[in-house]
């Protein structure tokens, strides 16, 4: 019997010990248990709530930027501090709130996926928490006081890179927790063909990582030593933001968002109520985006050059496939990924909040995506205009936006109360126009050769037009986050009580009480197919497992 | 609330080796990258005629860094004695083999030191010190890490726990992983310079 006995008293969703039964009261006690906590469900809670946070912040520093770009002279930012700015939006958008958001979910939700008790190596994973936390704190503080890439403070600038290291090995920390958690606590009979879409997306996501972020690691050591000691090499102050580039830009971007083509999967075979066709071809597609993680691995990224018709058949391969490589396999990926979506939600889904969510996601990265390739095409010449920016916010705030959705369809699990779907549905909508407008118009700007990081150019066409509705697009983000942690607040304190299985799911997860208890789960289950819920649902158990 | 079949508990999966492996491939990564960047500077340096990478005045010395790898050598061959012994149960030849890896670990380190010594590069002076005291120091840290890795497991063998011998094992596949990146470094840093 999978029956789970709650742990839960009186409404079923006071925080109680799943072991002892007793109830964690006090302040001090709870603040105490929230620190020390090795529950993969509050350490995955703890990443999701401060990049939640950030990410509202940051979209103000977005929608700050954006008016400031509408005619450089306002002089609403201090020109001098304008580089530092546009990095810490740059830097704090990617490793604040992607790839946290990314992994925090993955660490609330893959071990019950899986049908474990528990996250592998869970104080490494709280370890990288606070590790992440202290370093984003002390980057954004840092870059405050005059440091970061292009700060005039010395020892505000070596303290942002130490900062920047002590961030990434808490996500490589965290990271790791997840990627053996898959490896190693799937339930019996769950081979890795039979693991959930999200799970797969989740393990492709933090092996990228795990071997993408080191090099970075090893980055900021040299820069460190080199700006401490001999300023010879790179660019001292300056030259910070150049070396720091390629990770907080496509295409190693894209590897951050593989989880949003893992959850649109899974949210449109909830949806439809039947086995996901083609199944096999889903990994293949999720693992295609993840070859993103060469280029952060090889802290490159490759264009192709304007001559190549010209060039001899050889020299334009050397060309192709590098670009090919690092450019269009992960588009591919996405592509294959969508498809199924698209193939999927032909079985006339139920129209749910977190399958929107999805899709809007998954199709906001793909745009963005797309934008990275024609980018890097040299007779484009797109190089070095706002249009990279365009394609790098259409990448993070999809995933932010899927990573919502995310909240909205295993909150009940984590928290035990559902968010109203037709109060959360509008939302889905304002952060897709968001999305569009924070993006699309640089890709126009882009065109007419309005340069990256800049206040002041000067080009035909409406520029404070795209410029404006830039700013808006930011400030929109702001809005919908806001919003967004309002109503999660309410509804997962004071909303209905959700059900085991609220969205008649497929999965492990949907088999526990909600929320889940401290062990997650009273036995361990033996399953049979990727679908295994779908199994004990005869009437709706259709289709080749 | 769903009537799935209940299983026996699962046999472990190996968690520790599979996050050593891990994190073995991380660390080559890192690992690789500065290296990478060596040799990017070095061939950068090299390509402008008349100019050096390593200044003349800093001499590398062979014997110390050889006796490095010859310590690997042996590291690696006591890191496998400690699994061989402890999946015979044999506790007195897994301690021994294990204070025979730290004793070497250590050895390793202070041959690094006296290469620093030796050679007096001031980090100030230029490209080729700091790449060789990012790849040096890096390697360093990652000798820390396996001391106390080394520490950690005889601690918990030593403790009684000798039927835990995954963590033996995982703790030779990080000697491993650390010999591998010693002989990169030593062929890249200490013999093509």
């Amino acid at each position: 019997m999978t029956t789970i006995d709650p742990t839960v008293a009186g409404t079923g969703v006071d925080h109680v010990d799943a072991h002892s039964g007793e109830r964690a009261d006090g302040l001090l006690t709870s603040v105490a248990d929230w620190i020390t906590t090795t529950d993969h469900k509050k350490i995955g809670r703890l990443f999701i709530g401060a990049s939640l946070l950030l990410l509202l912040a940051i979209a103000t520093v977005g929608a700050l930027l954006g008016i400031e770009r509408i005619d450089g002279t306002t002089d609403l930012l201090d020109a001098g501090a304008l580089p530092q700015l546009f990095s810490l939006f740059r830097l704090v958008l990617t490793f604040g709130v992607v790839v946290p958001f990314g992994i925090g979910l993955s660490l609330a939700v893959v071990p019950l996926q899986l049908g474990a008790r528990s996250l592998a190596f869970p104080r490494l994973a709280a370890a990288g928490f606070w590790a992440w936390l202290l370093g984003t704190g002390m980057v954004i503080g840092s870059i405050i006081a005059n440091g970061g890439p292009g700060g005039g403070d010395e020892k505000m600038v070596q303290l942002f890179l130490v900062s920047m290291a002590l961030a990434v090995i808490g996500l490589v920390a965290a990271a790791g927790s997840v990627a053996v958690s898959v490896l190693t606590t799937r339930a019996p009979g769950m081979n890795m063909r039979r693991v959930p879409m999200y799970s797969w997306s989740a393990l492709v996501h933090a092996l990228g990582l795990l071997l993408a972020l080191p090099v970075l690691f090893g980055v900021l050591v040299v820069l460190f030593i080199d700006h401490k000691y001999a300023r010879t090499t790179f660019g001292g102050n300056v030259g910070i933001a150049e070396w720091l580039r390629v990770s907080a830009s496509q295409p190693a971007t894209l590897l951050y968002a593989v989880p949003v083509f893992g959850l649109a999967l899974e949210t449109v075979a909830t949806a439809t109520r039947k086995r996901l066709p083609m199944r096999g071809v889903g990994l293949i597609g999720i693992g295609l985006v993840g070859t993103a993680l060469f280029a952060g691995v090889a802290q490159v990224d490759a264009s192709l050059p304007r001559d190549i018709v010209d060039m001899q058949l050889g020299d334009a391969l050397r060309e192709i496939v590098p670009f090919a490589l690092l450019n269009v396999l992960p588009l591919l990926g996405g592509v294959v990924v969508v498809l199924m979506f698209l193939l999927a939600a032909a079985g006339r889904p139920r129209i749910q909040s977190p399958m929107l969510f999805g899709f809007f996601g998954a199709g906001m990265v793909l745009v963005g995506a797309a934008g990275n390739a024609v980018a890097h095409i040299g007779d484009a010449q797109l190089t070095g205009t706002v249009f990279e920016e365009g394609a790098w916010i259409y990448v993070c705030y999809g995933t932010v936006l899927a990573m919502m959705g995310g909240i909205v369809y295993w909150g009940p699990k984590i928290w035990g109360r559902s968010i109203d779907d037709k109060k959360v549905l509008p939302l889905a909508l304002l952060g897709v126009l968001a999305t569009i407008l924070a993006s699309l118009p640089f890709y126009i700007a882009g065109f007419a050769d309005q340069p990256a990081a800049g206040t002041l150019f000067d080009y035909s066409g409406p520029s404070e037009l795209w410029n404006t509705l830039v700013a808006i697009g930011h400030g929109l983000m702001a809005l919908t986050v806001l919003a967004f942690v309002g109503l999660a607040i309410q509804s997962f304190t004071k909303g209905a009580l959700a059900g085991d299985d609220p969205w008649d799911g497929q999965t492990l997860e949907w088999a526990t009480s909600s929320p889940a208890p401290g062990d997650n789960f009273a036995d361990v289950h033996i399953i049979s197919s990727a679908e295994p819920l779908l199994d004990l649902k005869p009437d709706r158990s259709e289709g080749a497992a | 609330m769903y009537a799935l079949p209940a299983a026996p508990p699962p046999a472990p999966r190996r968690q520790l080796f599979v996050g050593t492996a891990l994190a073995c491939a991380a660390g080559t990564t890192l690992f690789g990258g500065l290296i990478a960047l060596y040799l990017r500077f070095r061939q950068d340096a090299l390509s402008v005629a008349g100019a050096e990478w390593k200044p003349a005045g800093i001499k590398v010395p062979d014997v110390p860094t050889n006796v490095m790898l010859i310590a690997f050598l042996f590291i690696g061959i006591f890191a496998q004695w400690a699994v061989y012994s402890a999946r015979r149960e044999q506790r007195t030849n897994t301690s021994l083999a294990l204070g025979l890896v730290a004793l070497l670990g250590l050895a390793v380190i202070n041959s690094q030191a006296f290469v620093y010594r030796q050679m007096g590069a001031a980090l100030r002076d230029g490209t080729y010190q700091t790449m060789f005291y990012a790849l040096t120091g890096t390697f360093v840290a990652l000798m820390i890490v396996g001391l106390v890795f080394t520490a950690v497991a005889a601690l918990r063998y030593l403790g009684g726990r000798t039927s835990e011998r995954e963590i033996i094992s995982a703790h030779a596949m990080y000697w491993y992983f650390l010999s591998a990146m010693y002989v990169a470094l030593w062929f890249v840093v200490y013999i093509t310079k």
